[in-house]
């Protein structure tokens, strides 16, 4: 057998191997820039209580998570009895980013749906968003002790994304000095 | 009851399909008759349950059987019946279903018009057309069965998605997937000639027509996909190198460079085992689009569902047929005997040198396509690969083979003279420099992209012209001989269309209220206003804008945006005033304040020559395909094998 009738079926293996280990991968899973980055810092009112400020500088020292929500997403009501689930578990502290939205709808928006969040911060005019890199809604950010971005989840988190990916890195984290 | 009618016809179907991928083959291996005469009626009981599978789920579809969860998820009860039946191939699943249909109807062909060819040769072809078909069918039934019942039924379907709500849905997809899939009978034709070691010029006299009429197809299919995104997509550009049209585009390029190469096999015996492996490398191709469409890997404009064990399911797939193919064709080629011996300056080495050329563009094209995925595999990130790169190496690869294009078929075969092709060709070098010289200045500016392409486009069509009237002369050519000069007739009008739309086009974005005007490429666009109309299942608001040249009224044009009721996802339908030298096109944006519309209005001149190229290159192959010549020769020389293979089974 001559080698060089070999060459094409060995080309087909090489390609046959990207396209095995392509497979596991989502490519419409950008990553974001901030992983491992500072969270951006912010001082915003909050929702419930419009005389009240929330600054990421109040979490020092907590490993938290900011979910980014509004009451025009419709991804977030699919989310949100989650979030409810994960509150009345109090694992971990959960603030709420309300962006490009407007406090009646919100407050309507959490009345209705329950309010999982031990705050919510208001970003009317999206600002905050920007800073964050937020593109859809929801998106949800796990922030460690020292105040760096861990994680993003983008779209609403699935049972199966909680189950595999949050809650074990959430022990991790809380392990962290 | 009808949809599992359609279930059982498909399960039955693979159980046909795995018959006739396993006696035939082996029959004509151990020289059973009575096993290789199988073949045939296998492949037509496979056609017929396949059809009935098929019309089953067209059937549900119809009748709205919400029922069914494909029809809930792709259908509803106002979609015009139309689109209710071309949605049959709307998704994932039944997209497949049509695949396979298309693979068995082409099985079926292949067994009804094969009645000349050695009995061993047919039972050969038809099994291999059977493993692909068993392979498929198990693909569907295990992973993408169209007839799953959704229980509880639905009251109502979700709908088509309103992009594919589009005459266009209706033909390109077949079309397409009658190319795709057709180069698999290429493809069964060179594994049988492998298995069987006959690699000889009457196999490539079989494989030829059915390789034109699978090309033919793919060309229609390409071109009404093409047609279709600048028409009703309004996406304004004609190809975006987006991963699902490549999937398509590049089998039709190794399956151009087949074409050529399996004249050169069949008139001089030559290039045998470059024949076949071009020949596996188109069916290849049109599998590993199937696996990127399907799978998901890559990002398209074409997003489909994804489902990891769907992907992982078609790559086994995929690495099964093409690894044993290529296997093979590793074991079998070295011993293929080499055909009649040609000069260094021959027909014979130019056509080779145009052939690697085309293969060299596929594989570029490949290789832009699957970068990311490479790049996200090896971990060093996340990268999409855009048109500049396509453009940057693709058409410096594409120049000269259209520049070998006009030149070969004045070459002699085994020696060709450089002095007498030169004498011939000084008249259409003089035409392309003139036409690469002038023509872009008349149309407003002289570039170097634009005066490559009109040279280029000029040289291939006054050669072309040159040629047919030298044969004339000598008497009435044969019906072929027309076939292969319109094509490359079209191609000149493609490149045509290509260069001058690519340096012409003018495009504005621009705020409209009701009686504006704004004026694009000589054309004066005047906003009348928007309407609210309704449609079957939609509403639209319908723009309405008065056009006018030099003062001269022309035709209203009616864009329109369209909210279809199922989703809130709204359409827009461009409105175009199509002619010869120049489409004028008008898109709705956004609504503004006030009445007032943000409009995207373009100029393109000549564009319609892109796809006229592409229906002449689609003709020239049908008159091809019409050479009553093959018939008769196939005839004469299967029967002398005919004759032999019985007297070697008495």
């Amino acid at each position: 057998m001559k080698l060089k009738f070999l060459v094409p079926l060995a080309l087909f293996f090489v390609l046959v191997a990207f396209l095995a280990v392509g497979l596991q991968r989502d490519p419409r899973e950008v990553p974001s820039p901030l992983i491992n980055k500072a969270a951006p810092l912010f001082k915003v009112p909050q929702v419930q209580l419009a005389d009240k400020t929330f600054s990421p500088v109040d979490m020092q020292g907590k490993v938290w998570m900011l979910n980014v929500f509004a009451s025009w997403c419709v991804a977030c009501k699919v989310e949100h009895p989650l979030l409810v689930q994960l509150q009345q578990s109090q694992i971990v502290p959960l603030v709420g980013l309300d962006y490009k939205d407007t406090r009646p709808a919100a407050l309507k928006f959490l009345s209705q749906n329950g309010d999982p969040y031990d705050l919510a911060a208001f970003d009317g005019d999206g600002r905050v968003g920007i800073d964050y890199g937020v593109y859809g809604v929801p998106e949800t950010f796990i922030i460690d002790k020292k105040g760096v971005i861990r994680h993003k989840q983008i779209g609403p988190i699935t049972p199966e994304a909680l189950e595999k990916t949050i809650l074990p890195l959430l022990d991790k984290l809380k392990k962290e000095t | 009851m009808i949809p599992e009618l359609g279930h059982f016809a498909l399960i039955l179907a693979a159980c046909v399909a795995l018959l006739l991928s396993t006696l035939p083959l082996l029959g004509a291996h151990q020289g059973r008759r009575e096993w290789l005469v199988l073949a045939r009626p296998a492949a037509q009981a496979m056609f017929l349950l396949v059809s009935v599978s098929i019309a089953a789920l067209a059937w549900s579809f119809y009748t709205n059987d919400f029922s069914v969860t494909y029809v809930a998820e792709h259908s509803n009860s106002v979609l015009p019946t139309m689109y209710r039946l071309a949605a049959v191939w709307g998704g994932h699943e039944g997209s497949l279903l049509l695949w396979l249909f298309m693979l068995a109807g082409w099985t079926f062909a292949v067994a009804q018009r094969s009645r000349t060819l050695d009995e061993a040769m047919v039972a050969r072809v038809l099994g291999v057309l059977g493993l692909v078909s068993t392979g498929l069918m198990l693909f569907v039934l295990l992973t993408s069965n169209p007839f799953a019942r959704l229980i509880p039924a639905v009251e109502e379907g979700r709908d088509l998605n309103p992009m594919l709500q589009d005459p266009g849905l209706v033909f390109h997809p077949p079309l397409l997937y009658m190319g795709y899939v057709g180069f698999s009978v290429a493809f069964a034709f060179a594994i049988a000639a492998l298995l069987s070691g006959r690699l000889d010029a009457a196999w490539a006299r079989w494989s030829r027509p059915w390789t034109t009429l699978a090309w033919i197809f793919l060309t229609l299919g390409i071109m009404l996909g093409s047609w279709w995104a600048y028409y009703t997509l309004g996406w304004g550009g004609w190809w975006f190198w987006d991963p699902v049209e490549n999937a398509s585009f590049m089998p039709w390029l190794i399956g151009t460079a087949l074409l050529h190469s399996l004249a050169v096999t069949e008139k001089r015996g030559s290039f045998k085992s470059w024949t076949v492996l071009l020949a596996i490398g188109a069916f290849s191709l049109s599998l590993l689009g199937t696996f990127l469409v399907r799978s998901g890997v890559l990002t398209s404009v074409h997003a489909f569902a994804t489902d990891p064990r769907r992907g992982v399911f078609i790559l086994i797939l995929l690495a099964l047929v093409i690894g044993s193919s290529l296997a093979l064709f590793a074991w079998r080629a070295p011993k293929v005997a080499l055909g009649g011996a040609f000069g260094l300056f021959s027909r014979e080495s130019l056509l080779l040198v145009g052939n690697v050329l085309l293969v060299v563009a596929c594989a570029s094209v490949l290789l832009g396509t699957l970068y990311p995925l490479i790049i996200d595999a090896l971990g060093l990130g996340k990268i999409s690969v855009g048109p500049p790169y396509f453009n940057a190496v693709f058409v410096p690869l594409m120049v000269p083979v259209v520049l070998l294009l006009g030149a070969v078929p004045l070459a002699r075969w085994k020696t060709a003279e450089a002095r007498e092709m030169a004498s011939r060709l000084w008249g259409p070098a003089v035409v392309a420099v003139l036409a690469g010289g002038i023509v872009p200045w008349l149309m407003g500016g002289w570039t170097l992209l634009t005066g490559l392409g009109m040279l280029l486009a000029g040289w291939v069509a006054s050669s072309t012209v040159l040629q047919v009237a030298r044969r004339l002369k000598a008497g009435t050519p044969p019906i072929s001989f027309w076939g292969m000069h319109l094509a490359h007739f079209g191609i000149a009008v493609f490149v045509i269309g290509v260069t001058l739309v690519g340096g012409y086009q003018e495009e504005k974005d621009v705020r409209m209220a009701p009686g504006d005007t704004s004026l694009v490429g000589g054309h004066m666009f005047k906003f009348m206003g928007v309407r609210e109309v309704p449609g079957p299942n939609y509403t639209a608001a319908r723009g309405e804008f008065q056009v006018s040249k030099d003062g001269r009224p022309g035709r209203t044009l009616f864009p329109e945006k369209r909210t279809y009721r199922s989703s809130t996802m709204p359409m827009t339908n461009a409105a175009i005033d199509p002619g010869i030298t120049r489409d004028v096109y008008v898109s709705l944006g956004e609504p503004l304040e006030a009445g007032a519309w943000a409009v995207r209005v373009y100029y393109k001149p000549f564009v319609e020559w892109i796809w006229l190229g592409c229906l002449l290159m689609a003709l020239g192959g049908v008159m091809a395909v019409a050479d009553r010549r093959y018939r008769l020769r196939v005839k004469s020389s299967a029967a002398v094998a005919a004759t032999g293979l019985r007297r070697a089974t008495t």
